[in-house]
């Protein structure tokens, strides 16, 4: 296992070229979670590889994008980031220290700067705590602010500072809507003075009217507190809008990583190109223009995934070698990555 | 000839202890043959309610359809019995539903699933309705569809699943399909199957479909007509053209503005719609939207606005719709 002072060294062909500080790395991390099988004598019959090799980097004061279809293995990365899952190899440093293997005492001093904003508004905050209680929780578990009355008062200023009138302290959560809801869960990730958030789909289980609002106070808050943000969505709008740099996930691989402007004008990668004509636009002249590329058939299991380039047997750029040859994540420009042997 | 479907001032009501929710609150449209119908809104606006009232699946207690009426063939739907209705689900009038996890029944095959609407509406014999099944699977874009017969619906995933909703809608050659979001719970990219099949199907059949969703992408890609929804009202209509390009309500304006479009430069900050949608209980006589509105004026407390026309074929409820026409264009 490496150490903290091997953290430049990283072997790995990855995004290294970052002309900030860097806040987060992740090299090769892999989460394979194992099947089991018998009722008595447990035994691992075949490994779900959630994640399978994903490398990156998030500067400091940057907001990484990361998407891709459902079971892409995007949530799983912003586990591991955050420790709740212990990955099965890889390393992932932030600010310097390799969280992979940190003891229980230090991922309580982890998670003080690391905090998350997750997708369901209605699930992630506990109905029987009032909305005061579900912020103040974290401040008073870690000591930030024990006196009670400091703890309220700071409460209030971030409700106020969320969009939310400070009397909802005393609401439950199912007094609320899911706009404000999730507005709660952004100010509890706010209570820790946290460097870095990661998003997982806030906006997704939002009504449109309510999306902007809430895209528009992350951005707001993200400029005020120098934040950064790992953001992991599937609608890439949103992901256009508000990230500098995003990722392209498929079935547990990085295949595309770029600015966000490049990805968007530019994209290099036969799923990315695919991904981005599958986003209807709000315009039926444009529409009406557009080439349609559908892509064929559905996501492989990630349980056997397929040979060589996993993205293969949907590709329609597919040649003889992609069944064989795993493609390189290689810089095609600078600052733009991509795995496909074919670009 | 009379159009295919006429709804016209639909109430469906439901009766809480919260008090009455004005789910749908005096809806009119048509659907012509062959024609792809959108219902956009946000959730809440009534949008489903709407839909679930054609073919009289409103739970009733506690929700009822109180007054209007709902013509299909020139037939009174409203007024038939239960037996009767009964006839004309599935059959005439099919529908996709939201959520293909939960709309197919879990402990039955797919197969017995898709062959049980054809002996029950069209009296096939076990023979011909796996013959038919198994065409229908096909024409859907089901592989191996002679394995998928024996399946449950847990094999299969939501794509698939949605294939074979649209398969059983499909089913008896219904005249018109109600596909209440049939796409939200799928990924992109399986969203642009789902439709483009669902696209195809209703043009080569000549099938009418009513398509409901939140997603203005969607509408714009497919729809022929649109009707936008808020708060239990229609409160603008328009061929697709003419609502997103010389939207005639704040809302329509406020919600193509709220969000990020890919064809277009960055913008600095999005503009949301600010507030939350009104609560459903506690309609007053003015314009639900008022609250949340840039154009207010004084006369929108005072009294609803009627859907009137701004131009032929284009409608909006708005009592200041004059000073909001083509305003997207001056912005941009």
């Amino acid at each position: 296992m490496s150490d903290q002072t091997t953290v430049t060294e990283s072997p790995e062909a990855v995004p290294d070229r970052v002309s900030g500080e860097v806040l987060v790395q992740v090299r090769n991390l892999k989460m394979h979670f194992p099947i089991t099988s018998g009722v008595l004598i447990q035994r691992e019959v075949a490994h779900v590889r959630a994640v399978d090799g994903v490398s990156f980097d998030i500067r400091r004061g940057e907001t990484l994008g990361l998407v891709g279809e459902s079971g892409c293995g995007k949530t799983t990365t912003g586990r591991c980031i955050l420790r709740l899952e212990r990955p099965t190899a890889g390393e992932i440093y932030f600010d310097g220290v390799n969280v992979a293997n940190l003891g229980k005492r230090e991922l309580i001093a982890l998670r003080q700067k690391i905090q998350v904003i997750f997708q369901d508004p209605y699930s992630s905050l506990n109905p029987r705590m009032k909305i005061g209680d579900i912020i103040g929780e974290p401040m008073h578990v870690h000591k930030i602010e024990p006196d009670r009355k400091a703890r309220d008062e700071r409460v209030r200023e971030l409700l106020n500072l969320c969009g939310l009138d400070p009397r909802f302290a005393d609401r439950y959560p199912h007094e609320m809507s899911g706009g404000q809801r999730q507005r709660v869960g952004i100010a509890r990730a706010l209570a820790m003075k946290a460097e870095f958030i990661i998003c997982d789909e806030p906006v997704s289980a939002l009504d449109v009217s309510i999306q902007a609002q809430v895209i528009n106070l992350l951005e707001d808050l993200r400029e005020e507190f120098h934040l950064t943000y790992l953001f992991i969505a599937h609608d890439l709008s949103v992901v256009r809008h508000l990230c500098h740099r995003v990722a392209v996930m498929y079935l547990g691989k990085i295949v595309e990583l770029a600015d966000c402007d490049e990805l968007y004008d530019n994209p290099l990668h036969p799923y990315t190109q695919l991904l981005l004509s599958a986003v209807p636009i709000p315009d039926p002249e444009v529409e009406a223009k557009r080439e349609h590329r559908i892509v064929k058939g559905e996501v492989p299991s990630p349980i056997n995934p397929p040979s060589g380039c996993v993205f293969h047997p949907r590709c329609p750029m597919a040649v003889d070698g992609c069944s064989k040859n795993v493609p390189e994540f290689r810089e095609v420009k600078p600052g733009h990555w991509v795995a496909c042997t074919e670009v | 000839m009379p159009p295919l479907l006429e709804i016209d001032n639909l109430y469906t009501q439901f009766f809480t202890s919260a008090g009455t929710v004005r789910a749908v609150d005096g809806i009119s449209y048509v659907v012509e043959e062959g024609e792809t119908v959108a219902i956009v809104g946000e959730s809440g606006c009534g949008k489903s309610v709407s839909a679930l009232s054609i073919l009289r699946l409103i739970p009733d207690p506690p929700g009822r359809i109180v007054e209007g009426s709902i013509r299909f063939m020139g037939r009174e739907l409203l007024q038939l019995s239960d037996e009767e209705i009964r006839h004309v689900r599935g059959r005439e009038i099919a529908m996709v539903f939201q959520e293909p996890m939960t709309s197919l029944n879990p402990v039955l095959t797919i197969g017995r699933q898709l062959t049980e609407t054809l002996t029950h509406h069209l009296d096939m014999d076990d023979d011909a309705a796996r013959a038919r099944a198994l065409e229908l699977l096909d024409l859907v874009g089901i592989s191996d569809p002679d394995r998928r017969l024996g399946q449950y619906p847990h094999h299969l995933s939501g794509g698939m699943r949605q294939r074979v909703m649209i398969a059983m809608a499909l089913c008896c050659e219904p005249k018109l399909i109600i596909a209440d979001e049939p796409t939200t719970a799928l990924d992109v990219t399986i969203q642009a199957q789902i439709l483009e099949l669902m696209k195809e199907l209703t043009r080569n059949m000549g099938v009418a479909l009513i398509i409901i969703t939140h997603n203005l992408g969607v509408v714009a890609r497919y729809a022929d007509r649109v009707n936008v929804m808020y708060a239990g009202k229609i409160i603008e209509r328009g061929t697709a053209l003419d609502i997103y390009h010389s939207p005639a309500h704040p809302y329509t304006l406020a919600l193509l503005r709220s969000v990020p479009r890919m064809d277009q430069p960055r913008k600095e900050k999005l503009d949301p719609v600010e507030g939350q949608p009104p609560d459903l209980t506690t309609l007053d006589e003015g314009c639900p939207f008022r609250p949340r509105c840039r154009y207010v004026v004084d006369r929108c407390a005072e009294e609803n606005p009627l859907l009137e026309p701004v131009s032929e074929g284009h409608l909006s409820a708005c009592w200041e719709k004059d000073r909001l026409r083509g305003p997207l264009k001056e912005a941009s």
